[in-house]
């Protein structure tokens, strides 16, 4: 319990550090929002000047940071310029959706790649491996972006899945069970997306993992009893290579939430990625920021929960952690 | 030996890479700015061996490229108006980089008809050329990004492992603050707090340093753990007992040790960080037109009509295939090579 209550402490402080990263950001860029209001001749100075006030912009740089802190602890993250809200309710809708996308890519990724890589390794050498390894290589050095082009492509062409958006047209203000089937029907070609475009890393980390469990003592002395060999890949060797496997589950989250920023402007997914784009073009600050620590506290989650399945599963971080 | 052997050829393939872009003005027919307005989206040019009555020459030639009238887009070959493809030839003047000026074009067609590889996009300009233009700027900057967070990673990674205590604290805890965010909105965040609209080459030196600054924090753990153990090797204690100043030891004994590691690194390094300048220059936030750049030619495709009906649009992200391949594989070999020489 100690243990979890000192990483959660950690990850605390991790948010904390990236929020001031960010703000520094802010402070040392040149422009914001209101720029492109003072290039407008029919708003006057003073309402320029009201405005940058009334937003509390012109304060010194701790200041703003304290307020902004008041802010996150009432559940509103600042202030959007452009949409002339709370930041928190925007983004929670879009969070939801990149996690819909990169939580069921990540399942998806991880059910394909790891028979693949336990196939793999187990036939280290045959012409399973071989095949593998050839496709794993040439999709490893297939950039995200060319998949999502791909995969849209594919849409437009033969119109098996849908454009862009999450709802069906038909399903405005119908049944739950509509709404669910255009949400699953929509997220197809961008968890498609991701789950080719990380397949591959997972499924060679799983083969390499997998190679030296095969390799390790315990695995070769049950071989030298005589236990069939199917029994060793999966009752003896898979144990094993579970730890470092355990960890890199928590890795790939931060790798899939970087590839599923791109994948949804490129495939019009409504997530945290065009939501960050869009007021990146807009200069919206707060929105910003609020997307960026809306993604870095993805990925610490990811990280602790990686954390904490590898403390359940391997008895020797307990011990070592207790003692 | 093996090992060897695969790193040399795979070294080649990366050189032939990069000085193919090196010599763009050389190798592409057209500048990469020059416009065909009267041929948006031509095919790629197809190439004849045989000339109108059957027989077959050596030297190919091109057919002049008619619109189809009241069809944008669709072209009809000429077959009476052929042009034979001249090698070395003279064509509109370019620089190589740092070199020379010079008028001197690999290959080029005399006449009316224009010779397009790949293509021509939506203002005529050959896609070839811009291909081979684009390339300098993409994979310039993935070079020039992976040495700049090479320097730094390496600098700070060194500093924090030799003087330990709190800078070694203060380099890691900030490390870490890197390593915590997934690095693609790091990227970003950092670019929607620099000006949206400056020229190219402010644009490409912007980037440089983003996507550069970025990336600091994983060489410099690596760097910063071989720093720890080096440290403590009895020639690097007999040269501080000579009196060597911290300076000294860490440039003579204690970086030289890193270069292995920093190496395999920057294979890494460099196919992500020009994939960075390629995405970031897609969504229009890198490097910006007329300069060409994979990332701002593969923009074109975000419009549909063009992704679906022109294929050889994709040109740029293909070619981006080879070079990261041949990056991946040749960072695995040399991972291969040095858990050897640790054994």
């Amino acid at each position: 319990m100690r243990y979890f209550g000192h990483r959660v402490l950690q990850s605390i402080f991790l948010l904390i550090g990236v929020s001031l990263l960010s703000f520094a950001f802010v402070d040392l860029a040149p422009g914001n929002f209101f720029d492109e209001m003072r290039l407008n001749p029919q708003i006057s100075r003073e309402t320029v000047a009201n405005l940058q006030r009334q937003y509390g912009m012109e304060r010194a740089f701790p200041i703003r940071y304290v307020r902004w802190l008041k802010s996150v602890a009432r559940g509103e993250f600042g202030f959007s310029f452009a949409y002339n809200a709370p930041v928190a309710p925007l983004l929670w809708s879009r969070a939801r959706n990149t996690l819909l996308l990169t939580g069921s890519a990540s399942l998806l990724a991880w059910l394909f790649a790891l028979p693949l890589g336990i196939l793999n390794a187990a036939k280290s050498r045959g012409w399973i491996d071989c095949a593998g390894g050839l496709v794993t290589s040439v999709l490893l050095a297939t950039p995200d972006l060319l998949l999502a082009l791909g995969l849209l492509w594919l849409a437009l062409r033969t119109h098996w899945l849908p454009v862009g958006g999450i709802l069906l047209p038909e399903s405005a203000g119908r049944s739950e069970w509509q709404r669910l089937k255009g949400i699953g029907v929509h997220s197809a070609g961008p968890v498609l997306a991701l789950v080719i475009g990380s397949l591959p890393t997972l499924t060679r980390h799983i083969r390499t993992a997998m190679i030296e469990g095969l390799d390790s003592p315990c695995a070769r002395a049950v071989r030298a009893h005589g236990i069939p060999r199917w029994r060793i890949v999966l009752r003896h060797a898979l144990p094993v290579a579970a730890s470092p496997l355990i960890s890199l589950f928590g890795l790939s989250l931060g790798s899939l939430l970087s590839a599923s920023l791109l994948t949804e402007v490129v495939m019009s997914w409504p997530g945290l990625g065009p939501l960050l784009f869009e007021a990146i073009l807009a200069r919206d600050l707060y929105v910003v920021i609020g997307a960026v620590m809306f993604a870095s506290l993805f990925l610490i989650g990811g990280m602790l929960l990686g954390d904490v399945l590898l403390f359940v599963a391997d008895p020797r971080i307990r011990t070592e952690r207790l003692a | 030996m093996r090992g060897n052997r695969r790193i040399v050829i795979l070294l080649l393939c990366v050189g032939t890479l990069h000085l193919a872009v090196f010599f763009a003005g050389f190798l592409s027919p057209y500048d990469f700015a020059q416009q065909d307005r009267e041929l948006p989206f031509a095919p790629p040019t197809s190439l004849h061996f045989r000339d109108m009555h059957g027989t077959l020459r050596w030297r190919p030639s091109v057919c002049l490229l008619v619109e189809r009238p009241a069809m944008f887009g669709t072209y009809d070959e000429d077959l009476q108006k052929c042009f034979a493809l001249r090698f070395l030839v003279l064509g509109p003047e370019y620089k190589l980089p740092g070199l020379f000026k010079s008028r001197l074009h690999l290959f080029g067609v005399s006449g009316p008809a224009k010779v397009f590889l790949m293509g021509t996009d939506a203002y005529g300009r050959d896609i070839f050329s811009r291909l081979l233009y684009g390339g300098q700027i993409s994979l310039l900057s993935g070079l020039l990004a992976t040495a700049l967070s090479l320097g730094i990673g390496a600098s700070l990674g060194t500093i924090a492992g030799y003087y330990g205590g709190w800078v070694d604290a203060v380099v890691m805890r900030s490390g870490e603050l890197f390593l915590a965010l997934p690095w693609l909105y790091l990227l970003f965040a950092l670019r929607a707090f620099l000006p949206l609209h400056i020229n190219p080459a402010q644009a490409f030196l912007l980037l440089i340093g983003v996507i550069g600054a970025v990336g600091w924090a994983r060489p410099s753990r690596l760097v910063r753990g071989i720093v720890l153990s080096g440290k403590e090797r009895h020639y690097v204690l007999a040269a501080r007992v000579f009196g060597g100043s911290d300076i000294y030891l860490m440039r003579r004994h204690l970086l030289p040790q890193t270069y292995s590691v920093l190496l395999t690194q920057a294979t890494i390094l460099i196919p992500q960080y020009i994939l960075a300048e390629v995405t970031l220059s897609f969504l229009g936030l890198g490097v910006g037109e007329p300069a060409p750049s994979w990332g701002n030619m593969l923009a074109a495709l975000q419009q549909y009509h063009v992704l679906v009906s022109y294929w050889w649009m994709w040109a740029p992200g293909v070619a981006l295939i080879p070079i990261v391949l041949s990056y991946l594989l040749l960072a695995s070999a040399l991972q291969e090579k040095g858990a050897l020489h640790r054994m």
